[in-house]
C-alpha cells in the first residue's frame, strides 16, 4: 500500500517570458510507514517537491496520487481538506501562531476539520496527551516567544499530529537548531516512524538524513539518486 | 454553525485584537463616536419633540381655538363700529353672534367656551401686577386643564348675576398676597373691585408653536365672569400710548371649541373657517388654530430633524468604517504568515474570510457597544452642558428668551429603538468594510504566504 505516488511530476513557474522548471519529471513511490530524507543542493527543487506532496500546490504536469486522490484535479477547498486530514506539516521556522498559547497552537488544525469542528473534552485530552508526549505538559499556557526553538518545534510536531495524519512532511525541521536539540527532535520523529507514520523530510544535514530509512537526492528538478545512501551507524 | 464554535471564533478574534490594544482601541474610536452621536442626536431630537408635543397637548388635542387677531392697518379703514363723535372706533374680531352660530351649527363639538381678555394692572393695597384680565365662563378651567388650588372657579350663577368676583392665577396670588390669605380679599382692576373666590394651581406655560399662539402663561391671570367683563369693561377699550388715545372695539378675544371625536377635528376646523369667513368677509380679523395640526407639524419637523442628524451621524460612521478597513488591510499584510500557516493546516478560503470578518465585526461591535454606553450618558452630559451654557454663554437678559427657555427646559430622551439599531449598524459596518480585507487575506497563495517574512 502506498502513502503517496508521484508519476512524472513537473512544476514550472511562469515568470513573464521566463519559465523556471523547478521540477522536471519526478517519479517516486512512498510506501506506508516510509521514512525518507530528501537532500540536494540549494535550488534543486526540494521545497517545491515537498509543497506538492503537502497538497499546498498543484503540479504543472504528471500525477500525484495521495491516499487514492489525484491531487492535480482537486479544487482549493478539497486541497484544504486533504492538508487538514492527511498531512502534518513541520517547518524550519516552526510557524506557530504568535498570539496563541501552546495548547491553542496544537488545537489549530482541529478548527478546520471538515466533519467535526467542535472541540470537546476528547479533543482537549488528545492535545494534552500530545503536549505530554513532546515534553511540554508544563508549558501549555506559554506563548511561542516564551519558548526556545527546540520547544517551539515540539509544539509544531504536536500540532502536526493532532488530526492523526497519514504523512508527516518536514522542511528542514532542524535547520535552525543546535546538534543536541536536533537529536531530540530526530528522536521524536524516529519514534513516530516506528509507530507506523510515514515521514518525508528535507534536509541538508547528513546527520539528519542518516536517521531516515532511505534518501533521495535532487538535482536540477530531477531525482539524481535514491536508496540507502547514508546509513545510521548507531542503529 | 453551532453556538460553541461562534463563541470560540469570537474569543480567538478578541485574542488577536488584544495583541494590539492601543491600535484596536484607536481603530474603534470612529465607530464609538459615530454610534454615540447617532444616539445622542436622536435623544436630543426626541427630547425636543416630546417637549413640543407636551406643549401642544396642553392646548388640547381635540380643541379648536378661534382667536381674534388685529387686522393689518389698511383694512381697518372701512370697519366701523360704535363711533364716538369725531372719530371712529375700529371694530374687529370675534362676535358674540359668532359664538352662537358655531355652537348651534356644529354637531361634532361637545363643548365651547368664549372669553375676552385684556392686559390690565391689578392692585391690592400698595402692590400691583400686570395681569391678563380674562372674562369667561365656568367651562374655561376644564377646557384649558387648569386646576383649582383653593376656593372655587366661576359658576353659571356668577355669570347670571354679573357678580363682582374673580379667581386668580398662582403667580398673581403669590405676588399680591405674599403673606395674607387671598380668599375673600378684594382686588382692584382698572376702576373696579372684585372679591377673590378662588386661587388656581400653578401651571407650566403652554406652547408658542408656529408663532400663531404666544405662549400662554396662565399663572398671571385674573378670571371674572364674561357678563361682568361686558358691563364693567365693555367692548371698547381705550389705551393711551405716548400721549395719543387709541380705541378699539372687540366683543370676544377667543372661542375654544372642544370636538367630541379626535378624527373630526380637522374637518370641523374647516367648517369653522368657512362659516366665519362668510360672516367676516374680507376682514382677516380671526385665526383658527388646531393643536392637532401643530402636533403633526411638530412630528414632521422632528422627522426632518432626524434625517439631517442621521445623515451627519452616518457620515461619521462611514469614516469610522474606512478607518477599520484601513487597519484591517494593514493587519492582513502583517499577518500574511499566519494566514499561510492556517492554510497549510487546512483552513479553506472561507475559513480565513470568516476569521478576519469576525475580527472586524468584533472590533466594530465593541466600538458600537462603547458608543451605546456613551450614548446612554447623553442626558447626564446634556445636564452638564446646560450648566455651562447657563453660567457662561447666556447673558442675564437673554436668560428669559424663548430660545433659552426651550433649551433649559429640554430633557434629552433616549430613543430606545436607536440602541439596537445603532449596534446593528456598527456590526453592519464591520461586515461591509471587513469584507475586502478578509477576501484579500483568503486569496493569498498559501506557499507565498508561508514564505512571507
Ligand atoms: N514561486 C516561485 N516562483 C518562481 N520560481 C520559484 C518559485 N518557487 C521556487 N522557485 C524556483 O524553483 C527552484 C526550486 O526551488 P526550491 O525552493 O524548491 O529549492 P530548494 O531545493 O528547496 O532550495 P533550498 O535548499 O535553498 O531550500 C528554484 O530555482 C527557485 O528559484
Ligand atoms: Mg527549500
Amino acid at each position: 500500500m502506498h502513502a503517496a505516488r508521484l508519476i512524472d511530476l513537473t512544476k514550472f513557474y511562469f515568470l513573464g517570458d521566463n519559465i523556471v522548471r523547478a521540477l522536471r519529471g519526478v517519479s517516486a513511490d512512498f510506501p506506508m510507514g516510509d521514512f525518507v530524507a530528501i537532500m540536494g543542493s540549494s535550488g534543486s527543487g526540494k521545497s517545491t517537491l515537498l509543497n506538492l506532496l503537502g497538497a499546498l500546490d498543484r503540479p504543472t504536469g504528471g500525477q500525484y496520487i495521495l491516499a487514492g486522490y489525484d491531487v492535480g484535479t482537486l479544487n482549493d477547498d478539497d486541497l484544504s481538506e486533504i492538508r487538514n486530514r492527511l498531512i502534518g506539516f513541520i517547518f524550519q521556522s516552526y510557524n506557530l501562531i504568535p498570539q496563541y498559547t501552546v495548547l491553542e497552537n496544537i488545537q489549530v488544525p482541529l478548527h478546520y476539520r471538515s466533519n467535526r469542528r467542535t472541540i470537546g473534552s476528547t479533543e482537549i485530552n488528545r492535545c494534552l496527551d500530545l503536549a505530554e508526549r513532546v515534553g511540554l505538559a508544563e508549558r501549555l499556557d506559554h506563548r511561542p516567544f516564551q519558548l526556545s526553538g527546540g520547544q517551539q518545534q515540539r509544539v509544531a510536531i504536536a500540532r502536526a499530529l493532532v488530526n492523526d495524519p497519514e504523512i508527516i512532511l518536514a522542511d528542514e525541521p532542524t535547520g535552525n537548531l543546535d546538534s543536541v536539540t536536533e537529536k531530540e527532535i530526530m528522536d521524536l520523529l524516529t519514534a513516530l516512524n516506528r509507530e507506523g507514520r510515514t515521514i518525508i523530510l528535507v534536509t541538508h544535514e547528513t546527520s539528519v538524513a542518516r536517521r531516515a530509512r532511505h534518501q533521495i537526492v535532487m538535482k536540477d528538478g530531477l531525482i539524481h539518486s535514491e536508496g540507502m545512501l547514508i546509513t545510521d551507524g548507531e542503529k | 454553525m453551532p453556538f460553541a464554535n461562534t463563541l470560540r471564533t469570537v474569543r480567538l478574534a478578541l485574542k488577536s485584537l488584544l495583541l494590539h490594544k492601543l491600535r484596536s482601541g484607536l481603530t474603534m474610536l470612529g465607530i464609538v463616536f459615530g454610534v454615540f452621536s447617532v444616539i445622542a442626536m436622536l435623544a436630543i431630537g426626541e427630547g425636543a419633540s416630546a417637549q413640543a408635543q407636551a406643549q401642544v397637548l396642553a392646548l388640547g388635542a381635540t380643541n379648536i381655538i378661534v382667536l381674534t387677531v388685529k387686522p393689518p392697518p389698511d383694512s381697518q379703514q372701512n370697519s366701523s363700529g360704535g363711533g364716538r363723535r369725531g372719530f371712529v372706533v375700529p371694530q374687529y374680531g370675534l362676535l358674540r353672534s359668532d359664538y352662537d352660530l358655531l355652537t348651534s351649527t356644529l354637531p361634532t363639538i361637545s363643548g365651547a367656551v368664549r372669553m375676552r381678555e385684556l392686559v390690565s394692572e391689578v392692585r391690592y393695597l400698595q402692590r400691583t401686577l400686570n395681569c391678563r384680565l380674562v372674562g369667561t365662563t365656568t367651562e374655561y378651567a376644564e377646557m384649558n386643564h387648569l386646576q383649582l388650588l383653593r376656593g372655587r372657579f366661576l359658576s353659571d350663577q356668577d355669570e347670571a348675576d354679573m357678580a363682582n368676583v374673580c379667581v386668580i392665577g398662582a403667580e398673581t396670588a403669590s405676588t399680591l398676597f405674599p403673606l395674607e390669605d387671598p380668599l375673600g380679599q378684594i382686588i382692584q382692576v382698572r376702576t373696579h373691585r372684585y372679591t377673590i373666590i378662588g386661587v388656581m394651581r400653578s401651571r407650566t406655560a403652554s406652547a408658542a408653536i408656529g408663532g400663531s399662539l404666544s405662549g400662554q402663561d396662565f399663572n398671571k391671570d385674573v378670571y371674572i365672569p364674561l357678563s361682568t367683563f361686558r358691563v364693567r369693561v365693555g367692548d371698547i377699550v381705550f389705551t393711551r400710548l405716548s400721549g395719543t388715545f387709541s380705541a378699539e372695539q372687540v366683543e370676544l378675544s377667543q372661542i375654544t371649541l372642544k370636538v367630541r371625536d379626535m378624527k373630526d377635528v380637522v374637518a370641523t376646523s374647516e367648517v369653522v373657517k368657512e362659516s366665519l369667513s362668510r360672516t367676516h368677509g374680507a376682514k382677516s380679523d380671526f385665526d383658527v388654530i388646531v393643536p392637532l395640526e401643530l402636533l403633526r407639524q411638530a412630528d414632521q419637523i422632528r422627522h426632518i430633524f432626524n434625517i439631517v442628524l442621521g445623515s451627519i451621524a452616518a457620515i461619521s460612521l462611514v469614516v469610522g468604517g474606512i478607518g477599520i478597513m484601513n487597519i484591517m488591510l494593514a493587519t492582513v499584510t502583517e499577518r500574511t504568515r499566519e494566514i499561510g500557516i492556517r492554510r497549510a493546516l487546512g483552513a479553506r478560503q472561507r475559513d480565513i474570510i470568516h476569521q478576519f470578518l469576525t475580527e472586524t465585526i468584533v472590533l466594530a461591535g465593541s466600538g458600537g457597544l462603547i458608543g451605546i454606553l456613551l450614548g446612554l450618558s447623553t442626558p447626564l452630559a446634556f445636564q452638564g452642558l446646560k450648566v455651562i451654557v447657563q453660567n457662561f454663554v447666556l447673558e442675564q437678559e437673554s436668560g428669559n428668551s424663548q430660545m433659552s427657555k426651550m433649551f433649559t427646559e429640554m430633557e434629552p430622551r433616549i430613543a430606545w429603538w436607536s440602541l439596537p439599531v445603532a449596534f446593528g449598524i456598527s456590526v453592519g459596518i464591520g461586515v461591509i468594510f471587513g469584507l475586502y480585507p478578509a477576501r484579500s487575506a483568503a486569496k493569498m497563495d498559501p506557499i507565498e504566504a508561508l514564505r512571507h517574512e
